[in-house]
């Protein structure tokens, strides 16, 4: 809570400097303030990382997470055999920083914009660290110290009006707008579009971040948009509540982002999707703000306008406060995890579970690459006895039950409520569990699961100190066809690797992330060495491009809650039919004529 | 995959084994005992007979229509079900390995007494053991005789593959012990129409795409329906490489291998009964008797078989980019569904492709270029000038593309005099003039009716032999008569015909649907390369040598040409308005004893209903 103190304070003395001081636009530097602890060419805080030490061991710097600071024996035999990687070839970032062209700025705007106070800067580091997400493509190039186009300048509105002005003076002066949340994009949604003659202004929300209010009548919370995850559950759980959507990124990403890309939370089943939890949204668009008159919980008003703020990815407006759902924090919380002997029966279970609708806040199915992968990060064990036990588990499951290591998969789980409740509901589904085969296998293994899905992003560099790249990618489908998308997307990778000419096997894995009544959402890592390759960003993309296609082509959809950014809007017609698009483009049309928020994203 | 080389005489082919070589050396009951471990799918999902059963009856494909036919009959579904159980038991195999040892003990005696040599492409069987394991196989041979598919499973057993189960026709259960033991070796059983029998469809096609699913055991379908009579492939089905294909098209499977087989004999053990059938004599119906009757053949003396395992040919990169996956989103994927207007016609182009690659890879003996040269000469040849022109013939061919097997170290003669010792039964050769004729014939006195038949016989065995290599001149002898038709050296008018006339036999001979202008330059460049033609921007020149192997291409197509034109003249002259489909080839027949092929005759009257020169009035 310190960290999101500090922000307070710097943010109420930035609003204090705005508005006492005519020199607001320079000070804009020392807004920039949350970049200073993140890393500006890869994942998340910057004394968080993954490295091998001289004796060759993996371990995890820093004290934020559970890992920090432990050895991780297992990883780099892992990592080695997996991906036929070598300690001794390395592939550092080169460069310690991007040179960027000046700056395109428009000066009646600059103008403009300082007689209304709003804090700003061009300075070449607050540019680049709002010019990408972090897609492979981006990350990797930064590591190379290229960039291609960078916003002209960074803005940082501190309250609803702020951004009403800025939105007014864009569009006096014709400015591009691209509203920046947290930078978690993996859809290319914040590159600048290089056809962009304009001046862009990338809109940074990060100072709108208080919950303005908090209504336990109710129980809604009205919150600012620019809220990052963590501080607004942190921030109400100090009033005794939650929001209860975890995205994996929401040590990072905000609220605002959330809404607009339609984010999915971990443990949805218990407080469902973003647009479950909204109960008002207030944008500001070129055509002035909108919103709904009252906040009743369901109305027959026509269209719901809410869906056409949800997943619009910037290119409305910017979406500055909302009201969304708060409940009290649960009395009492459960990881457990359930290996099965295989994926087709996990799957099997997990599709029961859904029939019964008896779903744990969270439930993941791992395949069984993912299963090793966890493995893999099991820290140092302190005593010689865990280890017997570890053994004794593994003899258990393997020789005594028979089950195959190379095919048996596991199941996370997160169960939540009150403590009775919890225990009953673990019951139930540990019974359905056992008829397909499924065994309990403990709440250490359950935890672990789950960690593996915060640190992944930091794993991907070291991969990449390391010739290894990767990416995830995610899609939802119908459950009939759960197994067949996983099985051909899976193969698919592997198949189109080869192809071209990647030389070692790629890792090329899975897990069921989600479940809902029709269907389920599936999560796709792939990774492969690229040592001996001349372009291998270039591979990598195209082998995504063959995995979406593959995905398509089994029935998932287009995104499940990355969204669709620049990176998949080739197929946007293809998922939404041409009237569908067409439809989007009319309230684009209406909404934005002069192309203000000129992300391109979606459309 | 299935684009052919733009130079198809630089087509590289693999080497032949003998397979009966080891088989004269050892022990036939020991090898039939030997220890068998076939090669597996790696997705494999080990399953029994009677499991397979139950998992296609309760499969929830089978069960929609059940509750369909059972609604629109009013019959119970368990009652429909009961039906489906039935159906099932009378086509499914019961393979067991005991019977298939019975099997390979017998087929090596017979092998070895009909057959000098079975000559098989090893490369092609590491191919083939590769793709078993990587995906589901479907083995797509052609079909000339009963032999192949006993052949097949033959061979797979020999090289340690898994063993085929193979669709085969309901006219085999009726030879009721055979009928059996051939199930017990993987056949099983189709009826041979069940147009619009809705049941019987989808217990059939679920029954092939589980065993597909489940990586049981490869598939074996002949893509041409039946056995070609005429030794010319027939134009492909695509019901069975539907169904084939679509656990691919639904996602249920990554990929499907198809992997096309040519097999080819040297003298077809059924000759002279095709030649009879195609006369009108009806095919005797298979029965166990039969079959003893048959041991005849036994005793003679059929030359060398060759056996060509084809590339696999993946369905996956097949339908990329002419495949919509996604249209099956949006139906539950046990639905039954027709397949659309593009699938269909990218099957019948799969089909065609796959045809043409069998024919490709069907290995031609010198034989089948003498008959070509004979059946040209009704007078008979010298023997001198029959060498020579064989040879020229041979070169001919050879620069086409064909796939000869000429022995490589003996004179020309030499393999001419052994190819007519072979077919003795064919021709008679008297003072070095060749000539076909009745040898065996009774010399009791016949009558003329009779006299003509038995020629016809030969002309018609005969023919099957040169229809085998019809496929290396097809395309350039449509070009030849096309130039000669079109009265004009304009490139223009001369593709006009040449399109006509590839539409006019496009149910005679294999034509890819679509690939006229592909086959037309085909055409331009194999007679341009042979120094025949010119082909200029708008036109195209004959050469001065070139005279005489435009004579031979026109004359190859020249029997066809006519055919038609009888069938044509017989139509035009016909009073008889209510001309049924039944009395259409007997009248052909008694008007002109020399268009005598029922095959061409059927085919020239698809062509002409499907040019729409003929009619076809429902009764």
């Amino acid at each position: 809570s310190g960290l999101s103190q500090q922000v307070i304070i710097m943010a109420t003395r930035i609003k204090y400097i705005c508005r006492h001081q005519d020199e607001a636009y320079k000070l804009g530097l020392s807004l920039s303030f949350r970049q200073e602890i993140m890393k500006w060419n890869g994942w998340g805080y910057s004394d968080s990382r993954f490295l091998f030490n001289k004796k060759g061991q993996a371990e995890f710097t820093g004290k934020r997470y559970r890992l920090s600071g432990l050895i991780l024996p297992s990883l780099k035999d892992w990592f080695e055999g997996t991906f036929g990687a070598n300690l001794q070839h390395k592939s550092p970032a080169t460069v310690s920083q991007v040179a960027v062209a000046p700056p395109n700025l428009n000066e009646p705007f600059i103008e403009d914009l300082k007689a209304a106070g709003v804090a700003a800067s061009h300075d070449p580091e607050d540019r680049v660290f709002r010019a990408h997400g972090h897609c492979l493509h981006e990350i990797f190039a930064l590591r190379e110290g290229r960039i291609g186009r960078v916003p002209d300048m960074v803005v940082w509105p501190s309250c609803h009006s702020d951004v009403e002005k800025i939105v007014e003076l864009a569009c006096k002066h014709n400015v591009c707008l691209i509203p920046y949340g947290g930078g978690t994009s993996v859809s290319s949604a914040l590159e600048c579009p290089h056809e962009e003659t304009r001046s862009i202004v990338s809109l940074d929300t990060s100072q709108m971040n208080r919950i303005l209010w908090i209504d336990e009548k109710n129980l809604t919370a009205h919150v600012e948009a620019g809220i990052i995850g963590q501080d607004l559950e942190r921030q109400l759980n100090e009033h005794g509540y939650c929001t209860g959507h975890e995205p994996d990124s929401m040590e990072f990403s905000s609220l605002g982002g959330w809404v607009a890309t339609r984010a999915s939370g971990m443990k949805k089943n218990i407080y469902g999707n973003i647009e479950d939890l909204v109960v008002h949204i207030k944008m500001v668009t070129p055509r002035g703000v909108i919103e709904k008159s009252c906040l009743g919980p369901r109305m027959s008003t026509g269209p719901d306008i809410h869906h056409f703020i949800l997943g619009s990815e910037g290119t409305l407006g910017v979406v500055t406060e909302v009201t969304m759902k708060i409940r009290p924090i649960p009395e009492y919380q459960k990881y457990g995890s359930v290996v099965f002997p295989n994926f087709q029966q996990g799957v099997a279970c997990l599709r029961e579970v859904a029939r019964q609708r008896c779903a744990p806040a969270s439930i993941r199915l791992m395949d069984n690459e993912q299963f090793q992968f966890g493995h893999a990060l099991k820290p140092q064990v302190s005593s010689i006895f865990t280890s017997f036990l570890d053994g004794l588990k593994k003899f258990y499951i393997t020789k005594f039950k028979g089950f195959d290591p190379h095919h048996l998969c596991v199941a996370t789980l997160l169960f939540e409520g009150d403590r009775g409740k919890v225990l009953q509901h673990e019951k139930q589904v540990y019974d359905i569990a056992a008829k397909f085969g499924g065994l309990a296998a403990g709440e250490d293994n359950g935890q672990r699961g789950y960690m593996l899905t915060f640190v992944i992003a930091y794993l991907r560099d070291l991969g990449m100190d390391y010739y290894v790249i990767g990416e995830s990618f995610e899609t939802s489908v119908p459950w009939d066809r759960v197994l067949d998308l996983c099985r051909n997307v899976k193969e698919r990778i592997v198949r189109e690797c080869k192809e071209r000419g990647v030389q070692f096997p790629p890792l090329s894995t899975c897990r069921v992330t989600q479940t809902y009544d029709a269907g389920a959402c599936v999560y796709f890592y792939f990774a492969f060495n690229y040592r001996g390759l001349s372009d291998p960003v270039h591979v990598y993309e195209q082998v995504e491009h063959a995995a979406r296609e593959e995905i398509l082509a089994n029935g998932g959809s287009l995104s499940h809650h990355h969204g669709v950014g620049k990176l998949r809007k080739e197929w946007m017609k293809e998922s939404v039919s041409g009237v569908g698009l067409g439809m989007l483009k009319s309230v684009k049309e209406y909404v934005d004529p002069q192309n203000i928020f000129g992300n391109r994203n979606l459309l | 995959i299935l684009s052919y080389p733009r130079h198809p005489v630089l087509k590289k082919r693999d080497d032949f084994e003998d397979v009966l070589e080891e088989r004269r050396r050892s022990s036939d009951l020991r090898y039939a005992l030997r220890c068998y471990t076939p090669t597996l799918y790696k997705g494999l999902v080990p399953c029994k007979v009677s499991v397979l059963k139950s998992i296609v009856l309760q499969s929830d494909h089978l069960q929609c229509v059940i509750k369909q036919v059972s609604s629109e009959s009013g019959d119970s579904t368990e009652c429909v079900a009961e039906e489906a159980s039935l159906i099932l038991d009378e086509m499914a195999h019961r393979m067991q390995l005991s019977t298939v040892r019975f099997f390979v003990f017998t087929l090596s005696k017979a092998f070895k007494r009909l057959f000098r040599s079975v000559c098989v492409n090893e490369e092609g069987i590491q191919r083939l053991q590769q793709a078993v394991q990587e995906h589901p196989v479907v083995l797509l041979p052609s079909h000339r005789s009963y032999m192949d598919f006993l052949m097949m499973s033959y061979l797979l057993y020999m090289f340690d593959l898994p063993l085929p189960v193979i669709a085969a026709g309901m006219d085999f259960m009726s030879m009721k012990f055979i009928g059996e033991m051939l199930r017990m070796s993987g056949a099983f059983f189709i009826r041979r129409s069940f147009g619009g029998d809705k049941l019987y469809w989808a217990v059939f096609s679920e029954y092939v795409k589980t065993m597909l699913r489940k990586g049981y055991a490869p598939i074996e379908f002949f893509l041409e329906g039946t056995r070609s009579r005429t030794c010319k492939s027939l134009t492909p089905k695509t019901g069975l490489l539907n169904i084939v294909m679509e656990p691919f098209f639904k996602g249920e499977l990554f990929d499907v291998s198809l992997v096309p087989v040519s097999i080819s004999y040297e003298r077809v053990l059924e000759e002279s009964l095709y030649a009879r059938e195609l006369l009108g004599v009806p095919k005797p119906k298979e029965s166990t008797s039969g079959l003893l009757k048959a041991r005849r053949v036994l005793s003679e003396d059929y030359g060398s078989m060759h056996v060509y395992f084809g590339h696999p040919v993946s369905v996956r990169s097949l339908a990329e980019g002419k495949i919509k996956r996604s249209q099956y989103n949006l139906l539950p994927r046990y639905i039954p569904q027709k397949p659309s207007v593009d699938t269909h016609e990218f099957l019948n182009d799969a089909a065609f492709r796959l045809v043409r690659i069998q024919e490709e890879n069907m290995v031609l003996k010198p034989w089948v270029l003498i008959a070509t040269l004979l059946l040209q000469n009704p007078d008979g040849m010298d023997l001198s000038s029959l060498t020579e022109q064989t040879d020229w013939l041979r070169h001919l061919a050879l620069a086409f593309g064909a796939f000869l097997d000429w022995p490589d170290h003996e004179a020309c003669s030499e393999v001419i005099s052994c190819s007519l010792a072979l077919h003795r039964r064919l021709l008679s050769v008297s003072a070095g003039h060749v000539q076909l004729s009745v040898t065996d014939a009774p010399q009791v006195e016949t009558t003329p009716e009779e006299a003509v038949f038995q020629r016809a016989v030969v002309v018609l065995s005969c023919a099957s032999y040169r229809n085998q290599i019809l496929h290396v001149f097809l395309r350039p002898a449509l070009l030849a008569v096309a130039m000669q038709s079109a009265n004009s050296s304009r490139k223009d008018d001369i593709y006009n015909c040449f399109n006509f006339l590839r539409n006019m036999f496009s149910n005679e001979f294999i034509l890819c649907p679509g690939d006229s202008v592909q086959d037309f330059e085909e055409a331009c460049y194999l007679l341009m390369k042979r120094g025949v033609l010119q082909v200029l921007e708008h036109e195209i020149v004959m050469s001065a040598s070139g005279q005489s192997t435009l004579a031979f291409l026109c004359s190859v197509l020249d029997p066809f040409l006519q055919g038609y034109q009888v069938v044509c003249r017989y139509l035009c002259e016909e009073t008889n308005e209510n001309l049924t489909e039944k009395e259409f080839i007997p009248a052909v027949r008694s008007f002109c004893f020399v268009s005598l092929s029922s095959d061409l005759q059927k085919n020239a009257l698809a062509a002409l209903l499907r040019l729409k020169a003929v009619r076809k009035v429902k009764v």
